[in-house]
C-alpha cells in the first residue's frame, strides 16, 4: 500500500463520515422546518433538538477536516478545484454560514423562532446540493480551457447535464433517508412514540428514491465516463453487497430494531461509498489530476500522517465521552 | 478592478469579520475558567452566574467563529489557489493540526454546556474547561504559526522552482512565529478582558448597584490589566523582530526614511505627497531605542530598500491606533485597580464608567488595526521572499459579485448576533435569574 493510497483512504474517511453526520443534521433541519408548515412540531422538536445542540460544532469540523487534510496531501487540487468552484463553494459557504448561526440564534438565543427554524430547515437542502458539484466537477468533462491559459467551469454543460442533476438528486434524498433513519433509532431510545411514528414513515418514503437514483446514476456513468463506469463494474459485488445491506435495513425498520436497522444503512452508504471510491481511481479530477502526480512531498505526508494518529488518539476518547452523555445516554434523551 | 485586489478586499473583509468572533473565542473561555473556579471555591453563586452567562453569550459567538472561520479556510484556496498549491507542501501540518485542536474544543465545549448538573462533583464539570481553554489556544497557536511562515518562510530549499529539503517543523517554528503567536494570545485575553467589564461597566453605569456587576468588573479589569501589560511588553518584542527580519514594515509604520542612529519616534501625522511628514510628534531617540535598547542604534529606512518592495505607507496610522489604544487600556486599568484598592470616589464617576464602558470596543479596534498593520505592512509579498500577491490570486472573474453576496452575509451575521445577544440577556437579568435559582434550592432543600 503507497502512502498516497493511506492519504487518499484517510481523506475518504473523513468525506464519510461529514456525509453520515452532516446528513443526519441536514434531514433533521429539514424535518423540523417541514413539521412547523404541517403544524406537526410539538412531536419532533423535542428528539431532534435533544440530539443536535451538543453536537452541531463537531459535524462542521469533519468537513474543515476533510478539505484541510485535502490541500495537505493533495495541494494540486487547491489549484484545481480552487479556481473552479469559486461560485459553487462560496454559495455553500453563505448557506452554511446562515444555517450554523441561525441554528445558535434560534437555540441559544431567541428560542422556538420559526423564521430561524425555516432558515434552518431549507438551507440544509440547499447545501448538499451546492456541495456535490465538487463531486460532479471531479467526475471530468465539466472543465474548459479559457483564451489565456486558464481553467474554467463550464456552467451550460454543468447545468444542462442530467447526470448532474442525478446526483443533486441522490444527495437530496439519501440526506432525508439517513436523517430519516436515525432518527427514528433516537426517538425510540427516547421512547417518544409519536416521533418514532413519523420518522418511521420518513424512513419508509426516503428509503426508495434513494436506490433508484443511485442506480440510475450508475447507468448514466456509462456514457458520462466509461473508464469510471468499467471500475464500477469490476467491483460488483461491493455494490450487490450494498444493496442487501439496504434491503436489511427495512427488514429490520419493519421488525423495529431500529438501532440495527441504522447501522444496516450507515453499512449500506459506506460499502456503495467506498466502492465508489475505488472504482475512480487514481484520478482525483478526471482527467486532469491523479492522486500520485498532486501528492505533497513525502516528508509532509509522513508528518501528516503522524499527526493524524496523535490527533485520533485524543479525538477518539473525547468522541467516545459524547456518545456516551448524549448519544446512548437513556436518562439524558428521555428527559426531554 | 482586478482579480488581485478583489481578492484581497475579500480576504480583508472575512478575516476582519472572523478576527472580532476568534479573539472572543480564543479569550472568553479563560474567563469562564476564572470565574467558575472562583465560584466553587468561595461557594460564591455570583460567580458561578457570571460563568454561566459568559458561557451562554460565548456560544453564540463560537457559532459565527465557526461559519467566518470556515469561510476563510476555504476561501484560501478559492481565492488563492496558487498560493495553497505552493504553500499547502510547507504548511499543511499546521493547518491540519488546527483543526483537530479546534475539534477538541468543540467537543468539550459541547460537553460543558449541557453538563452543568450531571456530576455529583461540581469540580469535575469545572475540569471540563481545561480542554477548552488550552483547544482554543492551540489552535491559535498553529493558524499563526501558519500567518508567520507567510511573513519569514522558511524550512525549505527553493532549487529551479522545485522545492526540496522540506523540514515541517522548521517551517512551522519560523522568527516570526513565537512573537507573533504570544502577541496573538496575550492580546485575545486582554480584549475579552474588557469586552466583559465592559458589560459590567454599562451596567453600573446604567445605575444598577448589584453586587454582581461589581465582582464581574473588578475580575476583569485585573485580568485586564494583566494582560494588557503582557501584551505591550510582548509587542515591544514583535518590534525588535521586525527591525530585524522585516525593516520595510517596521519601516513603513514609522515613516522612517533615512537609515539612520539616533532616530526618532514618529507618533500620528500626515504624510505630504512628497513624502514629508507634518504635524507629527517626534521622539527623539525613542525608536533606536525601541529597537536596539541603545539610543544611537541604526535603524534602516525605507530609501534603503528597493521601491518595489516598499508596503503602503497608511500602515503608519494603524500602528498609530494600535499602540495609542495599548498604551490607553493598561493606563486605564491601573488607575482602576488604585482606585479600587484605595478607595478613590474617582472610579465610581459616570465619565470614568463611561471610559469603561468603552475599554472593550476600544481593545477590538486595536486587534483590527494590529491585524491590518501586519498584513497590508507585509505586501507586495503574500510570502516573502517567495511568492507576490498578485500571482497568487484566483484567474476567475467572478470574485467582484462574490464580495458583494459575502458582504451581505456579514452584515447579516453581525447584526443578528448583536440582536440575539441583546435581547438574550435583557429578557433575563441578573437579578431575575439569581432568585429563580433561590427558589430552586428553596424547594430541593424541603
Amino acid at each position: 500500500m503507497t502512502i498516497e493510497i493511506i492519504g487518499i483512504s484517510v481523506l475518504w474517511l473523513f468525506l464519510f463520515g461529514y456525509v453520515i453526520v452532516a446528513s443526519i443534521d441536514f434531514g433533521a433541519g429539514f424535518f423540523n422546518a417541514s413539521t412547523i408548515v404541517t403544524k406537526k412540531n410539538h412531536i419532533v422538536n423535542t428528539v431532534i433538538q435533544r440530539y443536535l445542540s451538543p453536537v452541531w460544532e463537531i459535524t462542521n469540523v469533519f468537513l474543515v477536516f476533510f478539505f484541510v487534510g485535502m490541500i495537505g496531501f493533495f495541494p494540486k487540487t487547491a489549484y484545481y478545484f480552487g479556481t473552479v468552484l469559486l461560485i459553487p463553494i462560496s454559495i455553500s459557504i453563505i448557506l452554511l454560514a446562515l444555517r450554523g448561526s441561525y441554528y445558535a440564534f434560534g437555540t441559544y438565543g431567541t428560542k422556538g423562532h420559526k423564521g430561524y427554524t425555516i432558515m434552518y430547515g431549507v438551507t440544509g437542502v440547499l447545501i448538499p446540493a451546492s456541495l456535490s458539484t465538487a463531486l460532479i466537477v471531479s467526475q471530468g468533462g465539466f472543465i474548459r480551457e479559457t483564451a489565456t491559459g486558464g481553467i474554467e467551469l463550464d456552467y451550460a454543460a454543468l447545468f444542462t447535464s442530467p447526470f448532474a442533476w442525478s446526483i443533486v438528486l441522490l444527495s437530496l434524498v439519501s440526506v432525508l433517508f439517513i436523517s430519516a433513519s436515525f432518527l427514528a433509532y433516537y426517538s425510540s431510545v427516547a421512547k417518544d412514540q409519536g416521533a418514532l411514528t413519523l420518522f418511521r414513515r420518513y424512513t419508509w418514503i426516503w428509503s426508495f428514491p434513494t436506490i433508484i437514483t443511485a442506480l440510475g446514476i450508475m447507468i448514466e456513468l456509462r456514457w458520462h465516463n466509461p473508464d469510471h463506469y468499467q471500475g464500477m463494474l469490476s467491483l460488483w459485488w461491493l455494490f450487490v453487497l450494498s444493496f442487501v445491506c439496504f434491503v436489511w435495513s427495512l427488514w429490520l425498520l419493519k421488525k423495529r430494531s431500529y438501532g440495527w436497522s441504522f447501522i444496516f444503512v450507515v453499512l449500506q452508504f459506506a460499502l456503495a461509498f467506498y466502492a465508489y471510491g475505488v472504482s475512480r481511481y487514481p484520478y482525483l479530477l478526471y482527467p486532469n489530476l491523479t492522486i500520485y502526480d498532486s501528492f505533497t512531498n513525502e516528508t509532509m505526508a509522513y508528518a501528516l500522517i503522524t499527526a493524524f494518529i496523535f490527533g485520533f488518539m485524543l479525538l477518539i476518547p473525547s468522541l467516545y465521552l459524547v456518545f456516551k452523555l448524549f448519544i446512548m445516554n437513556k436518562p439524558y434523551i428521555q428527559k426531554g | 478592478m482586478e482579480s488581485v485586489e478583489l481578492s484581497r478586499y475579500l480576504t480583508m473583509l472575512t478575516l476582519s469579520v472572523h478576527v472580532i468572533f476568534a479573539t472572543v473565542g480564543v479569550g472568553v473561555p479563560i474567563l469562564i475558567a476564572i470565574a467558575h473556579w472562583l465560584g466553587l471555591r468561595n461557594n460564591d453563586e455570583h460567580y458561578i452566574l457570571l460563568a454561566k452567562r459568559w458561557a451562554r453569550g460565548y456560544v453564540i459567538s463560537v457559532a459565527v467563529g465557526v461559519v467566518t472561520g470556515t469561510a476563510i479556510a476555504l476561501q484560501l484556496a478559492l481565492l488563492w489557489p496558487r498560493f495553497m498549491e505552493f504553500a499547502g507542501q510547507l504548511v499543511a501540518l499546521p493547518l491540519f493540526m488546527e483543526t483537530f485542536a479546534f475539534f477538541f474544543e468543540a467537543i468539550f465545549l459541547g460537553i460543558y454546556l449541557y453538563t452543568w448538573d450531571r456530576f455529583k462533583n461540581p469540580k469535575h464539570h469545572f475540569y471540563l474547561l481545561i480542554p477548552i481553554v488550552l483547544g482554543s489556544a492551540m489552535s491559535a497557536l498553529f493558524i499563526t504559526s501558519v500567518n508567520a511562515f507567510m511573513n519569514t518562510p522558511q524550512g525549505f530549499t527553493l532549487v529551479d522552482g522545485q522545492l526540496t529539503n522540506i523540514q515541517p517543523l522548521v517551517a512551522m517554528f519560523t522568527p516570526a512565529m513565537p512573537t507573533k503567536v504570544a502577541h496573538v494570545l496575550t492580546s485575545a485575553y486582554m480584549t475579552s478582558a474588557f469586552i466583559l467589564a465592559s458589560i459590567a461597566a454599562f451596567h453600573l453605569w446604567k445605575g444598577n448597584r448589584h453586587e454582581y456587576h461589581r465582582k464581574a468588573l473588578a475580575l476583569t479589569m485585573k485580568v485586564g490589566l494583566i494582560f494588557a501589560i503582557a501584551t505591550a511588553l510582548v509587542g515591544d518584542l514583535s518590534g525588535k523582530f521586525l527591525a530585524e527580519y522585516q525593516p520595510e514594515k517596521l519601516a513603513a509604520a514609522e515613516w522612517h526614511f533615512e537609515t539612520e542612529g539616533e532616530a526618532p519616534l514618529v507618533l500620528y501625522g500626515v504624510l505630504t505627497e512628497t513624502n514629508e511628514v507634518k504635524y507629527a510628534i517626534k521622539i527623539p531617540y525613542a525608536l533606536s531605542f525601541l529597537v536596539h535598547s541603545n539610543p544611537t542604534g541604526v535603524v534602516t529606512g525605507l530609501n534603503d530598500i528597493p521601491e518595489e518592495y516598499h508596503p503602503p505607507l497608511e500602515i503608519h496610522y494603524f500602528f498609530d491606533i494600535m499602540v495609542t489604544i495599548g498604551v490607553f487600556l493598561p493606563t486605564l486599568a491601573l488607575v482602576y485597580w488604585l482606585g479600587l484598592h484605595r478607595n478613590w470616589a474617582l472610579i465610581k464617576r459616570r465619565f470614568f464608567r463611561l471610559l469603561l464602558v468603552a475599554s472593550g470596543p476600544l481593545a477590538m479596534i486595536a486587534i483590527e488595526a494590529g491585524w491590518w498593520f501586519t498584513e497590508v505592512g507585509r505586501q507586495p509579498w503574500i510570502m516573502r521572499d517567495f511568492m507576490k500577491t498578485a500571482e497568487a490570486a484566483t484567474e476567475s472573474s467572478h470574485v467582484g459579485i462574490m464580495f458583494i453576496a459575502f458582504a451581505v452575509l456579514y452584515l447579516i451575521l453581525m447584526i443578528g448576533t448583536a440582536v440575539v445577544l441583546i435581547r438574550m440577556f435583557k429578557n433575563n437579568p441578573v437579578e431575575k435569574e439569581l432568585e429563580k435559582e433561590a427558589i430552586e434550592q428553596r424547594s430541593e432543600a424541603k
